[in-house]
């Protein structure tokens, strides 16, 4: 019994750790169509600015729930303006662009603070008893964060006004710039938020993994599959997306190990598109946000 | 008039190439040679990816995947058989059949083309992840251990039925050149046939090929799974020229500098990646000595700077300009002649033009 209950949250981390690492991806690729191929980096990004202000005395809490969303999430608004809008309507350029702009952060970032990054933080919370297992608190604090990002997402875009513009802009943009919405401010403000989102992510990971430059690379396969596999809505997709590849990715990790584990997230992924060209969404829950 | 152009400058680029055959091992140190054959590998799978992108309009962000698949696979063949003709031909099999496999899923999914990208990446770096696990004695096919994160010692090629024959370094350059002539050949031949034809016209409009009776899956596959094979060759070709493959073949960064190489070299044309290639991998490896500079940085920068401002690459844009000044100083011409003729009929209309 406390196996099963230590096996279950053990998935349900894998299932909240996926959302977590896609949702900021999802945001973007469902609003904008586009792929973000820096995607891991701003997850990136976001680690090292938790890694970096704590170094200097910030609030550990502090840094990682207020100060990494809104540095990656300005971080994010500039890339938008100065790269991302000159791109839209071309997406296999916009593509290529932001893998451009992955390769120049982890060039400057290797350039500013080094290849290995030798301070690193230790998770907080330490480790909650479950009979004979435990499990880390900090894993229940990501599932809770997971759930609660979630929620704040949904409740955002259904009832808030800016939730409404956001998703007038995703149905149809030029009937809702007909209507006399700035679409171009709505996808800044969008990126601005995907990139915050992924900024958060990757400073909740950071405690958990260390922060490397090159530390995007191990997120960003397991995001791209989760997001194409959900399809375009932004919940909706993720979700249970996060739920199937998860739930698969946790029992054949427990069953055989980690790495086979990826492979059967993969394997299922490649299947399910073979169905469902355009992602869960784009055949089931279609109404959905 | 445009096709015998192109069929021309081919053909001259590939005697360029028979010329450096034989020329190269005579002005060149034998250091220099040696590293070619890496170098050539390389050109090879730009040459693939050019065919497969540039060409059939797949937007495969992963032909780095069977270049490795090939070189991994040339590599567990050869310690298991013990000499290395058939080796070749199986890692060419091995990354074609893989091609298709994948293809499979993909084209007959009707996945468009920005998933594409983004699975054929995913698949790419779960290779990459998958092999740095194999680092256990377990890991291991028929005799060759996989070695994880330092990878297997590639047997080098051997003459055909002579597995004692082993070729030197420095003869593997002519190997590898002799390759890349006939790939180039090769692909240059595959494109003027009618099933290069028709790959044009669906990378130019899917739907309209389609509606002319092709089946675009079944083309589509099958351009996959060539590009797939000569990549692998690449792959065998890297392997002698590095003496091991180790799974970095498949990370982020190899996979970014092969769409690099297409993007500067212009997609569209097949020597352009090859050229792109070959000029990236001297610029790399020169800033590689200088630890003050990331490579990533200006790969990055070398990437956005194509895609905003010359989005069709090196080659095409040259044969563009070329084009326009011909024209222009054709219908320059053509303008003076008419303008001689006219001229004492339309004095006012002359001075107006001048003013």
């Amino acid at each position: 019994m406390d196996l099963a209950i230590a096996l279950a949250l053990q998935i349900i981390y894998g299932i909240a750790n996926l959302v977590l690492i896609s949702l900021g991806l999802a945001i973007i690729f469902g609003m904008m169509r586009v792929i973000n191929l820096a995607h891991g980096e701003f997850i990136m990004l976001g680690g090292y600015v938790v890694v970096i202000s704590t170094n200097h005395g910030v609030n550990l809490w502090f840094a990682m729930l207020i100060l990494a969303p809104v540095v990656v999430g300005l971080i994010g608004v500039i890339v938008e303006r100065l790269l991302i809008r000159h791109l839209y309507g071309r997406m296999v350029d916009t593509l290529l662009a932001t893998w451009g702009l992955s390769l120049v952060l982890i060039g400057l970032i290797t350039t500013i603070f080094g290849a290995q990054t030798a301070t690193t933080i230790s998770a907080p919370l330490g480790a909650v008893p479950i009979g004979e297992y435990s499990t880390s608190g900090y894993e229940l604090f990501l599932i809770a964060v997971a759930i609660v990002l979630s929620v704040v997402v949904y409740l955002a875009l259904k009832f808030t006004r800016i939730g409404l513009v956001a998703r007038g802009t995703m149905q149809a943009a030029d009937m809702a710039s007909a209507l006399g919405v700035s679409t171009s401010k709505v996808y800044a403000i969008t990126f601005g938020v995907g990139a915050a989102v992924s900024g958060f992510a990757g400073a909740l990971l950071a405690p958990l993994t260390g922060v490397l430059p090159t530390i995007g690379a191990t997120y960003i396969a397991k995001a791209f599959i989760t997001v194409i596999s959900g399809g375009t809505a932004i919940l909706a997709g993720t979700t249970s997306a996060s739920v199937l590849l998860g739930g698969i990715n946790g029992i054949v990790s427990f069953g055989i190990g980690p790495t086979m584990g990826e492979v059967a997230l993969l394997v299922a992924a490649v299947i399910l598109l073979r169905l469902m060209p355009r992602g869960i969404t784009g055949r089931i829950f279609r109404k959905s946000l | 008039m445009i096709r015998s152009r192109e069929t021309r400058w081919s053909l001259f680029a590939a005697a360029v190439g028979v010329v450096f055959l034989f020329a190269a091992p005579q002005v060149f140190e034998l250091f220099t040679i040696i590293n070619l054959t890496t170098v050539l590998a390389l050109a090879i799978l730009a040459l693939s990816l050019a065919l497969v992108w540039g060409y059939g309009g797949i937007l495969c962000f992963g032909q780095t995947m069977f270049f490795g698949l090939g070189a991994y696979a040339y590599t567990i063949a050869a310690i298991n058989i013990g000499e290395t003709t058939a080796p070749i031909f199986i890692a060419i099999f091995v990354a074609a059949a893989f091609a298709a496999i994948l293809g499979y899923f993909i084209f007959y999914g009707r996945v468009s083309d920005v998933y594409l990208a983004v699975i054929t990446l995913t698949v790419t770096l779960i290779f990459y992840s998958l092999l740095r696990s194999t680092s256990g004695p377990e890991y291991k096919i028929g005799n060759a251990l996989l070695g994880g994160f330092n990878g297997v010692t590639s047997p080098p090629l051997n003459i055909p039925g002579d597995p004692s024959n082993v070729l030197y370094p420095e003869d593997m350059f002519y190997v590898a050149m002799a390759a890349l002539i006939l790939a180039y050949l090769f692909c240059v031949w595959l494109t003027q046939t009618h099933f290069g034809r028709v790959m044009v016209a669906i990378r130019e409009n899917e739907l309209r090929a389609e509606l002319l009776g092709y089946d675009i899956r079944l083309y589509k596959l099958a351009l996959f799974a060539i590009g797939g094979g000569i990549a692998g060759m690449a792959g065998v070709l890297f392997a002698n020229g590095i003496g091991r493959v180790t799974p970095d073949i498949f990370n982020l960064y190899n996979t970014a500098l092969t769409i690099i190489w297409v993007i500067v070299g212009g997609r569209g044309t097949l020597i352009g990646p090859v050229l792109g290639a070959i000029a990236l991998f001297y610029l790399t490896s020169g800033l590689g000595t200088q630890a003050s500079i990331n490579n990533n940085l200006v790969l990055g920068i070398i990437l956005i700077v194509f895609v905003l401002l010359v989005p069709r690459g090196i080659l095409p844009g040259v044969i563009g300009i070329w084009d326009r000044a011909q024209s222009r100083s054709k219908l320059l011409r053509s303008e003076k002649r008419m303008r001689r003729r006219r001229a004492p009929r339309r004095p006012e209309q002359e001075a107006a033009n001048d003013g």
